[in-house]
């Protein structure tokens, strides 16, 4: 291509010796032109973070570099050029924004001196030039009230407004091509939605190069032109995103977009008749505590779950969805109770756990189990994963022999080895945590698992592995499950029925396949309406 | 309600707050100081080597030492309330004219300390981080373990052996050089240089906890997200540090330079012993010694204060440094 932006040759990315591989990233080809979004689709640890920070030079030298290959950009090898000039780049001809806009910013720094540090760098204007610009950029990126902004800091902004600053940051000189390192992932659906419309106007306008980085096909389908799939360090498969959506050649990339689940619902499944937890309209506020000696006023009353009334029925998978903060984790802990509710009543087997005290709630305790979100933090990294799992069953009353019987058993269950037995967790994958921790939930045999966004931290292969996993053991062991998650996609593939959650209460509940067909609340509407790729359907 | 106005009304709150809680402080080593055995009148009639029971007891009735604790202690807190500190039947002085005395000697050997340790902590710590694995780096933190590691009364005397004795560069003890009648600047001069020894030694510890701290604040700051997302900017590394790592950095430090004033006081008392400095700690020593509990309750209550205050300056140094602090 004679108008290429970025064409980047057989590029390696050596890694210090004694990691897992030599090469992070091995012979990468990729070009760029003007006006286009190349996607560069991959799981954990393919090599497309690295990519991205090697156009910038910032790999974090000397340990990882570019040991071979050209980056050539406008005729400029990246590779080769000086410290200096490529300080010149950054910022001003190819600008990143990350995947975390609360840590991507300087926490003790207005929002408005952050944006002034890229025109004192690159160009030479005045200070109220200079402020005049970052305002107008705020305004660009549809900031409100951008003159209040610009003396903000960070933390006084969404996560939203945060990366729109980020991106006003990063257009803030117009450069040739914008690097997105997964700039959506941390971002709630609909804010998600938003980010990638304003990233495209932008580019629109200013004939930007974007690469952007995903784990997310809905993503890619809806922006890309191209997409280049990694994998190992490898690019296994390029084409227009028609080509590899649809027609996918390389089997890496026809495995990863099966793994995508469907946005078309499951067929429902009979309802049983029998209930087996009710949560009857319980609250629960945070804040409120007043100072040292009472003095000044209180601080303010969030209401993390507001009157929120729930039945579960036997078999049944209930999932509970909605955008971070709407209260639904607050919820799940207080059904399991972790957490004591202010006020309602939770009902299981009809006798209202609420009002039980520690030691009278024991027995309960193996009823209702739950499966954390993320796989790394839930489990003690000094305890041995026969531990971990038999430790529930000898509380309850189990004989260490029974318990040790009832761990190997489940180990095959989740499809581990029963090796696993003696091993310490850090060295199991993630998606091998997760399973330990689905074991170490049914190894009470709960008539109830509260599953807390179990699959939200893993790839999507794997996210598909413990899905079907789930509902291998549903089926076999007939458990009722009350699923927590923000993915509409895992929804409609995993739950009967669905509670749409916000700000603490309950919008809508109903059939999984009704809320899909015909959102009644308007707030099930716009969720719906933001879930990315929606007009691709493999 | 603007920012610089929330910590106006923040530092009128905390300064009520702390007034119930020096009081409690008070009381509570009223009690504390009064578990020793024996009272001042024993320890004055030990002196004097003859003293009959009946003198004792008269002794102990005028001191007001025969009361009931309550009693006593009731009488402590109504003066105390009226800014009266008591009077030292050891000295034969008021007690607040006793501490005043000491009070600016302790003051400018404690501010001077905490100038040195804190700059030249932060200093060194940056120093060592910036060039991370050079033999700056390696001398810093060698220099730190050690000087971390040395007790204080020794690193004093080594300090008078070798700057005082072997090379007569400072003097060995005091605050001034009270027989040369010095005055105006010459008398600054006079007690800077008899500051020297004491503020090193006392100082040196602390630095090397600061430097320590400082440089792993900095390394850590420097593994966050925003230290790449300002490479990504095209700014120079200098500015990365001095502006944006820096002032991140800083926060620790100053929180564990607050917590540390009230130790500080607790490390004079040994420095004063052995420089002979004419401070408060020197005065608190002798008058454990001499179980003259006003005296002693005085130099507490004068300590509690000066902790309440420096927890309420670095509270508020710290609302400035980090605006995600909320006063309110």
């Amino acid at each position: 291509m004679t108008n290429s932006l970025l064409k980047i040759s057989n590029v390696d990315i050596s890694l210090p010796e004694g990691s897992e591989r030599l090469l992070a990233v091995e012979n990468l080809c990729i070009d760029l032109a003007p006006g286009e979004t190349l996607c560069i689709v991959g799981e954990s640890g393919s090599g497309k973070s690295l990519t991205a920070r090697a156009l910038m030079g910032l790999l974090p030298a000397p340990h990882v570099k570019v040991s071979q290959g050209q980056i050539d950009f406008c005729g400029e090898d990246l590779t080769k050029v000086t410290e200096r000039r490529l300080r010149e780049i950054r910022g001003s001809e190819i600008s990143m924004i990350f995947q975390e806009p609360m840590t991507a910013l300087n926490p003790v720094m207005t929002i408005g001196s952050q944006i002034d540090e890229i025109f004192r760098y690159h160009v030479s204007m005045s200070a109220a030039e200079r402020r005049e610009r970052a305002i107008q950029l705020l305004d660009d990126v549809q900031l409100p009230d951008p003159a209040q902004i610009v003396n903000s800091y960070p933390h006084e902004l969404s996560g939203g407004q945060r990366q729109r600053a980020m991106i006003a940051m990063a257009l803030a000189l117009e450069p040739k091509i914008l690097i997105a390192d997964e700039p959506t992932t941390a971002l709630d659906v609909t804010t998600q939605a938003q980010i990638l419309k304003l990233i495209s106007d932008m580019q629109a306008e200013h004939q930007t190069g974007v690469l952007f980085i995903t784990h997310d096909f809905g993503v890619v389908a809806d922006i890309a032109d191209r997409v280049a799939v990694m994998q190992y360090g490898h690019v296994v498969e390029t084409g227009t995103v028609d080509k590899v959506l649809n027609n996918p050649e390389h089997p890496y990339t026809q495995a990863l977009i099966s793994a995508v689940p469907s946005l078309l619902p499951r067929s429902a499944r009979a309802r049983s008749e029998e209930t087996v937890l009710e949560v009857k309209n319980v609250n629960k506020t945070f804040g409120g505590g007043s100072s040292f000696f009472k003095f000044g006023k209180p601080s303010r009353v969030v209401d993390a779950v507001k009157d929120v009334t729930i039945e579960l029925r036997r078999g049944e998978t209930l999932g509970v969805v909605g955008e971070s903060g709407s209260g639904k984790s607050t919820l799940a802990r207080c059904i399991i109770r972790l957490m004591d509710s202010d006020s309602g009543q939770i009902i299981l087997n009809e006798v209202n756990i609420c009002d039980l005290n520690r030691a009278e709630m024991r027995p309960w305790r193996a009823k209702i189990q739950m499966v954390f979100q993320d796989p790394f933090a839930s489990l003690n990294p000094r305890v041995k994963i026969g531990q971990i799992i038999r430790q529930g069953p000898i509380i309850q009353g189990a004989t260490q022999e029974e318990a040790e019987a009832r761990t190997l058993e489940l180990l095959e269950i989740v499809g581990l080895d029963e090796r696993a037995f003696n091993r310490y967790p850090h060295e199991f994958s993630g998606g091998q945590r997760q399973r330990i921790g689905i074991a170490r939930a049914l190894a009470l045999n709960p008539e109830i698992l509260v599953a807390d966004e179990p699959v939200s931290a893993l790839d999507v292969s794997i996210q598909a592995q413990i899905l079907s996993l789930l509902d291998e053991i549903r089926t076999k062991m007939n458990l009722s499950m009350v699923f927590i998650t923000h993915d509409l996609r895992v929804a409609a593939q995993v739950c009967d029925r669905l509670a749409v959650m916000r700000y603490g209460e309950i919008v809508e509940t109903g059939a999984t396949a009704d809320i899909f067909d015909s959102p009644q609340h308007s707030y099930t509407r716009d969720l719906l309406a933001a879930v990315p790729g929606q007009h691709w359907e493999r | 309600m603007n920012r610089s106005n929330k910590i106006l009304h923040y530092v009128a709150r905390r300064l009520m707050q702390g007034i119930p809680i020096i009081l409690a402080i008070v009381v509570m080593n009223f009690f504390l100081l009064n578990l020793a055995e024996g009272d001042a009148v024993d320890v004055l009639a030990g002196e004097a080597g003859s003293a009959t029971p009946e003198y004792m007891e008269k002794m102990r009735a005028k001191f007001g030492l025969d009361q009931p604790l309550p009693v006593q202690l009731a009488v402590y807190l109504k003066n105390v309330v009226q800014l009266d500190l008591g009077y030292s039947f050891r000295h034969e002085m008021p007690v607040h004219e006793l501490i005043f005395d000491r009070f600016g000697a302790t003051l400018l050997l404690m501010t001077s300390t905490i100038i040195i340790a804190v700059g030249f902590g932060i200093l060194l710590g940056l120093l060592a981080a910036v060039n991370l694995n050079t033999w700056k780096d390696a001398l810093i933190s060698v220099f730190a373990l050690i000087t971390y590691a040395t007790p204080l009364f020794w690193v004093g005397l080594m300090m008078i052996i070798v700057f005082s004795i072997k090379n007569d560069w400072f003097p060995t003890s005091g605050m001034e050089n009270s027989a040369a009648f010095y005055e105006g600047f010459d008398r600054v001069k006079d007690i800077a240089h008899h500051l020297v020894l004491p503020t090193i030694t006392l100082s040196l510890f602390y630095l090397a906890l600061y430097t320590r701290m400082m440089r792993a604040s900095m390394l850590e700051q420097y593994g966050q997200d925003y230290v790449v997302t300002a490479r990504a900017k095209g700014l120079s590394e200098r500015r990365i540090t001095f502006v944006h790592v820096l002032r991140n950095a800083l926060l620790p430090v100053v929180t564990m330079a607050g917590v540390q004033v009230g130790a500080l006081i607790g490390g004079s008392v040994i420095v004063e012993s052995v420089f002979a400095w004419p401070g408060l700690g020197m005065l608190a020593f002798e008058s454990l010694f001499a179980r003259d509990l006003n005296l002693l309750l005085g130099i507490f209550l004068l300590s509690s204060v000066l902790v309440v205050a420096v927890n309420l300056v670095v509270d508020v140094i710290y609302c400035i440094l980090d605006p995600r602090i909320e006063v309110n």
